[in-house]
This record gives structure tokens, C-alpha cells and sequence, in this order.
């Protein structure tokens, strides 16, 4: 093992789960009656209308993520769990962020705005809106980037993430449900 | 052919094959009980009224316990609802199969705060396995179907389906699906070839192996199996509260309950193997005590029909998901195929050491010839019911841990307790329900005054069902298990723990219609048991008992099972016992 198992991380996890009621509460139960908090959650539906898809961020210690998989399994409502953490994997969020934009800013805020490659979705003569997409990283630098002209409003949409290539995803995905049925002690998130 | 939901509900439970429902009706069910009337009328299902919600689920989940059946009940909405959580949490710690019923405002009225109205679904969803908001008459029946299966299969537990009562009143085509199809939902059967074959080595190699054995394989209707792996390479075996039953009690290879109250030898056992054989059991914290120092030497094989059970809190080097029936005949097969008889001499040696500290601190108890000893009170009912193989229902406190200890229990099924949760109030619903399941039987309620006194309106229904139960209170008038960790752990400072104001139980007895019986001084618990167990009724039994007695061996909490306490220390000074309570952890 590489990490200490009491070592908190964040992971991310990718969940197919059934579309209907019910189902988020069900999931978002298992972390909140441990006590975790979800970094982050997002859903929606796949091609599938029948299938949501959530990714589900959150720092949590090895031993615990083995766990809450084990837990997610089991739900009736899941069809498949699928832990990207270590996987090679794209990820994104949207922030929509309004910003002042006084006559003395204004060029300033477009400049930063057009290097993030950053659209503007609303204009008043005070202000900004821009979307921006990104990992993790770009959010967090395009905000500390415009913290000075005075941020207004933000809203995130919480990570959604895939693996790379077709296979990986489902070959891992099938690896990791087969040692969840032989060797559970095996289950690794560091490997 | 049309029917509305109601009459599918009726319709329905037949199918699945269910003769009884324990409920109490209400507002929103009234369509139910309605269809119900004219299938109680031509006696093709039996509605058994309990007094207070609660009392149905325990009922339903010692229905379960003793058939290996679904248990059933229904209630209505809100405050019903709310009542059943309790019994659902019980269920769900202890994997007991039951569907429970609610009803629901009707579904236009669904978050409206209408009257009595509560979000069900939202309150019973972290106590259940599963549950379902019916919102299309056209759905109910195959969600009936799919919850009775869900209970059932996997690791048993407990499935809620909310009934709004405008889906009761509508009608629809009725066909019940014959098939359940769950495209997330396949508990693993049939253990890993490999695994077994490993864990069957390991099993030849150990010098010092033990059988660690919970509920797990009585659901799974394991015990002849389990029997077999024991027999035959001579394996001792310990079984965890709710195991109880699983291997026979009088048989020479067990070794009784283990765990907080298990005896010292027992623990002494467990602690010192080299290969612990876990079939259907969970690792509770009441059974391993301080994990670090639990089985230390041990390497382990797990067998669990649930994968999130294996390796939560404890190392297991040979991990089997599956069902413990099929997994532990496949393991026999294995172990003849393999056997060579190497095993034999270690294995002696090991029984000699267990029977070493069996003759060291045998389970045991301080004999008064002044008042009554709680611990013979259940030792004279075991020995009296021998030869009739009783159920025994208990309810939670010291007077459990006696049962656990001195009530000799030899076949699966007989044994009904509230394990992981520890209701108190479920000895007497639970007594209820195994009788009417078993009516045929012998049972006997074991039942501790606090919680007797948490469902004791329950007589009603035994009276009304013309249950004959044997009652028996091991009244110490307290809360004696929370007076005995005042005592050990809290320096005497006793608060919270009197029942002495309470009713005079053999005339309370009397004012539901049924015999009372008490018990004040030892020469009577002999005959007082004779007497109830003669009569032909429903006895209830006030054993006045021992206020101080302690349940003794004992693991305190958040200790190692090495430092177990074997009795209660008699001369303690005060600062000492503060000194030891500062040094536990967990109180
Ligand atoms: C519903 C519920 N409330 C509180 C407790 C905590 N508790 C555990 S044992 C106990 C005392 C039980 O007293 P009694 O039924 O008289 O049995 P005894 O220990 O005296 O044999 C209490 C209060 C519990 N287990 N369940």
C-alpha cells in the first residue's frame, strides 16, 4: 500500500443508479449518516432516460471509501459504481460568476476573462457575468484572479468526470466488482 | 379481472404466501382493512391486533425468526408509522425478513401537511433495506412482489411500501408478476470455488481453529452444515447472541455466547486461535471488544452472504461472499476431499487447554439460599422445558445475557432476541409473534421488568389471541443493566434506575384475564415453574430477584476481551473504582 490507510483524500466516484425518487436521498444517507461530507454532487440523466449518472466528490479515509462502495453497492437503486479517483479521467466544472466591472476595471476583467477562454453571458454597465468551464484548478485560479474587482455572485455546478478511452472505465469498473466478491481486503484506491 | 389496490394488497399477500398480518388500522388504511374483512371472513389470512404499532414489527420479525418466512404488518400513516421505525431499525441491525405496510395521505395530498400525514418514505429509508412510495395503482403489485423477495434474499432485512390511500381505492387489471427482475440487485449465492478451497486448507492446517457463528446461518437455514464442519475435524464453537440456536446447546464441541457477557474460557478461546471461522456473523463491538487486542494470533476466513460485512472493522485473510448453506456444504465437501487426519493430535492438545480453562472459571454464579438468584430462575426453566425444545423470547438487559448464558437452546429458530439494536419492549410482541407463528410450541417470554413495562399492553392481544405464553419477569425492580454499569463504571452514583414503584404484576396479570404467579424466595421458583408450566393459558410469572446481582463474566466496554472482569469487586474503595472507570474507555 502506498498511502497510510487513515490518510483522508478526496475521491471521486461515478455512480449509475436508477432514474427515479428517492434515489439521491438514498445515497447522499450513506455518507451523511457516517458523518462525511460530499465535496461535491452533480446528476443527470444518461442516454438512458431510466439512468442518472452522479458524480460524487469527497474526502474521506481509505477504509471508509471501501466501505461507503461496499454500502453503494448494495443499494437497490445502484447499478454500478465506478471509483475514478486513480483512473485516468477528465474532469469538469462551470462556475457562472458575476464580477463589478467599473469604467476603470472594465478592459482589465475582459483581458483576464478572454486568457481563461471564459464566456460572457451578461453585461450591465457595472458588471460582468462570465461561464467558465474547467478543472478544478482554472476555477480556482480565474476566481482568485478576479477577487480584487469584487466578485458578486457565484455558482458552481459541482465536478462531473469520465475516464479516458472506451475500456478503461468498464474494465477497471469489472475488476473492482470482482474483488468486492472474492478478496474485499483487495479493494484498493492506491494502487 | 379489475380490482382495486386494496383488494391487489389482499390479493397479492396470498400469492407471496403470507397467513398472517399483525397491524392496527387507521384512517388511511381503511381500504385495506375493508378488502381484508371479506379474506379474514373465509379465513384465507389472519389479522392479529397488537396495541401498539411497534409491537406489530417485533411480531412480524419473530414470525420471521421462527418460520424463515416473511413477516408481515401493517399500520397506517404518521404517528403509526413513526411508532414502526424502532421495530424496522430492529429488523434492520438484525437481518429479519419482514414487509412492513403503511399507509399515506392520499397522494394529492403528499407533502401538503395534511392530517396525519408524515413523510414515511424519508423517516423509514436509513432504517430499511428498501422502501417504496406506491404512486400508481398499476405498480402495486409488482412492488409487493419485488419487496417480499428484497426481504428475503441477500442479506435479509426489512422492506417498507407506503400505500396512499387513493391508490387503494383505485382499480386496475390485476396479474401478478411471476418473476422479479432487478438489474442492480443480484445477491452473490454460490461461494468462490477458490476461496472455499483455501479456506478448507486452512481449516486442516490450524492447530487452535474456532467457529465463530452469528444469525447469518440461521437465516440461512445453515445449521445442519455447520454441524457437519464442526464434527469433522472437531472444531469448538462459540456463537454470538443472535447465533444462538445455530449449533445444539448441549452438544459437546460448543462453547456457548462469547462476547462482553460470554464466559471467561469461552473468550479465553477466541482470543487464542490461530484460524477464527466466521460463518454469518458481523464482528459487533460487543463481541470483539477492544479490536486491537481481538484474536491477535488469528487468521481468518469470513463467510457472509454480504459483502459490506466482511473486513468493515476486523483483518480476513479468506474472505466468501455467499449464502452460508451452500458455501459451508461446499466447504464439507472439500475438507473430506483433502482430510488426511493431520489435524488430530494438535486438535486434542487445543481441547485439552479449552477444557483447562473451562475447569479454571466455569460460568458460574453465588448461590443464595435467602433470595432468589435471577440466574436460577432461567437456569430451573431450561432444565424443566428440556426435553420440549421451548422458543425462548427475550428482552434486552442483564436478564438477556442470563438467557444467553444459562438457557440451553438446541435448534435454529428457537431463539428470538433483539441483538444488534437492544429494544427493550421486544420480548413480549416477539414472544407473541413466534407463538402465533408456532402455536404448536412451547413459548416462553424471558422479560425484564423496564422492558416489560415498554410494551406490557400487549397482554391484551395474548389474551385476545389465546396465546398460551409463559411469562416469566426477572423483576429486580431497576434497570439492572443500567444499574449494573452505575455501579461498576459510575461509582454507585445511581440515577434513573429505580422501578420500584411499580404495578403489582400478579394483579395486573389478573386484570388482563390471565394467571399470575410470584415468586419470593428460592425453594419456590422450582414449583411456581411447574405450576405455569402446567397450565393450560397464558402465565405471567413476577420472580422477585436479587436487586444486586451482576451480570458477570464481563468485557467493559472499550476493553480488551484479556481484561475481562469475573466478578464484582468486593472491597473496592471508592477512588479506585473512580480510578478504573477513568481508565475505560466508551462509558
Ligand atoms: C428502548 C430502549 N431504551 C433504553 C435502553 C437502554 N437500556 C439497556 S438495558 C436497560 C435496562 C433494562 O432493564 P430491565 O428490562 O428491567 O432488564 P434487567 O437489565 O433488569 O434484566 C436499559 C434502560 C434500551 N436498550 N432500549
Amino acid at each position: 500500500m502506498a498511502t497510510d490507510a487513515s490518510e483522508v483524500r478526496r475521491y471521486t466516484i461515478a455512480l449509475l443508479v436508477e432514474n427515479r425518487s428517492g434515489v439521491l436521498s438514498r445515497v447522499s444517507g450513506l455518507f451523511s449518516s457516517r458523518g462525511y461530507n460530499i465535496d461535491s454532487l452533480s446528476v443527470g440523466e444518461t442516454l438512458d432516460p431510466t439512468i442518472s449518472r452522479m458524480t460524487i466528490v469527497v474526502r474521506a479515509s481509505q477504509p471508509v471509501i471501501q466501505q461507503v462502495v461496499k454500502q453503494l453497492h448494495k443499494l437497490l437503486d445502484v447499478i454500478k459504481v465506478i471509483d475514478l479517483t486513480d483512473e485516468e479521467h477528465v474532469s469538469r466544472e462551470m462556475l457562472l460568476l458575476r464580477v463589478g466591472a467599473a469604467p476603470g476595471t472594465r478592459a482589465e476583467v475582459l483581458r483576464i476573462a478572454d486568457i481563461f477562454r471564459t464566456k460572457i453571458v451578461d453585461v450591465t454597465p457595472v458588471s460582468y457575468t462570465l461561464e467558465i468551464t474547467g478543472d478544478e484548478s482554472k476555477i480556482g485560479a480565474i476566481i482568485e484572479l478576479l477577487r480584487p474587482f469584487g466578485i458578486q455572485e457565484v455558482v458552481r455546478t459541482g465536478k462531473v468526470a469520465i475516464a479516458r478511452g472506451s475500456k478503461a472505465l468498464s474494465r477497471k469498473d469489472q475488476a473492482r466488482l470482482q474483488q468486492l466478491h472474492s478478496a474485499p481486503r483487495a479493494v484498493g484506491y492506491d494502487d | 379481472m379489475k380490482m382495486t389496490g386494496a383488494q391487489i394488497f389482499c390479493e397479492s399477500l396470498k400469492r407471496e404466501g403470507v397467513d398472517v398480518i399483525f397491524g392496527l388500522p387507521g384512517g388511511a388504511v381503511l381500504p385495506v382493512y375493508d378488502a381484508l374483512y371479506d379474506y379474514v371472513q373465509r379465513q384465507e389470512l389472519r389479522h392479529v391486533l397488537v396495541r401498539q404499532e411497534a409491537a406489530a414489527g417485533h411480531a412480524a420479525e419473530a414470525y420471521a425468526r421462527v418460520t424463515g418466512k416473511v413477516g408481515v404488518c401493517l399500520v397506517t400513516s404518521g404517528p403509526a408509522c413513526t411508532n414502526l421505525v424502532t421495530a424496522l431499525a430492529d429488523a434492520q441491525i438484525d437481518s429479519m425478513p419482514i414487509v412492513a405496510f403503511t399507509g399515506q395521505v392520499p397522494t394529492h395530498l403528499i407533502g401538503n401537511d395534511a392530517f396525519q400525514e408524515a413523510d414515511n418514505v424519508g423517516i423509514c429509508r436509513p432504517c430499511t433495506k428498501h422502501n417504496y412510495l406506491v404512486k400508481d395503482v398499476k405498480e402495486l403489485a409488482s412492488i409487493i412482489k419485488e419487496a417480499f423477495y428484497v426481504a428475503r434474499s441477500g442479506r435479509p432485512g426489512p422492506v417498507h411500501v407506503d400505500l396512499p390511500k387513493d391508490i387503494l381505492l383505485k382499480q386496475t387489471e390485476f396479474a401478478y408478476p411471476d418473476k422479479v427482475f432487478l438489474r442492480s440487485y443480484n445477491p452473490t449465492v454460490e461461494g468462490h470455488p477458490g476461496q472455499i478451497k483455501k479456506a478448507a486448507q486452512a481449516i486442516l492446517k490450524a492447530k487452535k481453529p474456532i467457529l465463530y457463528v452469528g444469525g447469518g446461518v440461521i437465516n440461512a437455514d445453515a445449521a445442519p452444515e455447520l454441524r457437519e464442519l464442526a464434527e469433522l475435524t472437531q472444531i469448538p464453537v462459540t456463537m454470538t447472541l443472535m447465533g444462538i440456536g445455530a449449533f445444539p446447546g448441549d452438544h459437546p464441541l460448543n462453547l456457548g455466547m462469547l462476547g462482553m457477557h460470554g464466559a471467561w474460557y469461552t473468550n479465553m478461546a477466541v482470543i487464542s486461535t490461530d484460524l477464527l471461522i466466521a460463518v454469518g456473523s458481523r464482528f459487533d463491538d460487543r463481541v470483539t471488544g477492544k479490536l486491537d487486542a481481538w484474536c491477535p494470533e488469528a487468521e481468518v476466513i469470513h463467510i457472509d452472504i454480504d459483502p459490506s460485512s466482511i473486513a468493515k472493522n476486523f483483518h480476513v485473510e479468506i474472505p466468501i461472499v455467499g449464502d452460508a448453506k451452500h458455501v459451508v456444504a461446499r466447504l464439507n465437501r472439500e475438507l473430506r476431499q483433502l482430510d488426511d487426519g493431520s489435524w488430530k493430535e494438535s486438535r486434542d492438545a487445543w481441547w485439552q487447554q479449552i477444557r483447562a480453562w473451562k475447569a479454571q472459571h466455569p460460568l458460574s454464579y453465588e448461590w443464595s439460599d435467602a433470595i432468589i438468584k435471577p440466574q436460577h430462575v432461567i437456569q430451573e426453566a431450561s432444565r424443566q422445558t428440556a426435553s420440549l425444545d421451548p422458543i425462548v423470547a427475550t428482552d434486552v438487559g442483564q436478564h438477556q445475557m442470563w438467557a444467553g448464558q444459562y438457557f440451553i437452546v438446541n435448534k435454529p429458530r428457537h431463539w428470538v432476541t433483539s441483538g444488534g439494536l437492544g429494544t427493550m419492549g421486544y420480548g413480549l410482541p416477539a414472544a407473541m409473534g413466534a407463538q402465533v407463528a408456532r402455536p404448536d410450541k412451547l413459548v416462553i417470554a424471558l422479560l425484564g421488568d423496564g422492558s416489560f413495562q415498554m410494551n406490557m399492553q400487549e397482554l391484551s392481544t395474548v389474551v385476545e389471541e389465546r396465546l398460551p405464553l409463559k411469562i416469566a419477569l426477572v423483576n429486580n425492580r431497576a434497570h439492572g443493566m443500567v444499574r449494573q454499569w452505575q455501579e461498576l463504571f459510575y461509582n454507585r452514583r445511581f440515577v434513573g434506575i429505580d422501578l420500584s414503584v411499580c404495578p403489582d404484576y400478579v394483579r395486573l396479570a389478573e386484570a388482563f384475564g390471565i394467571l399470575g404467579l410470584r415468586a419470593e424466595r428460592p425453594g419456590e421458583v422450582t414449583a411456581t415453574w411447574e405450576r405455569a408450566l402446567a397450565h393450560p393459558g397464558p402465565v405471567l410469572i413476577d420472580f422477585v430477584v436479587d436487586p444486586e446481582e451482576a451480570c458477570f463474566p464481563m468485557v467493559p466496554a472499550g476493553a480488551a476481551v484479556r481484561d475481562m472482569v469475573l466478578a464484582k469487586p468486593m472491597s473496592e474503595r471508592p477512588e479506585e473504582a473512580k480510578a478504573r472507570a477513568a481508565k475505560l474507555t466508551g462509558f
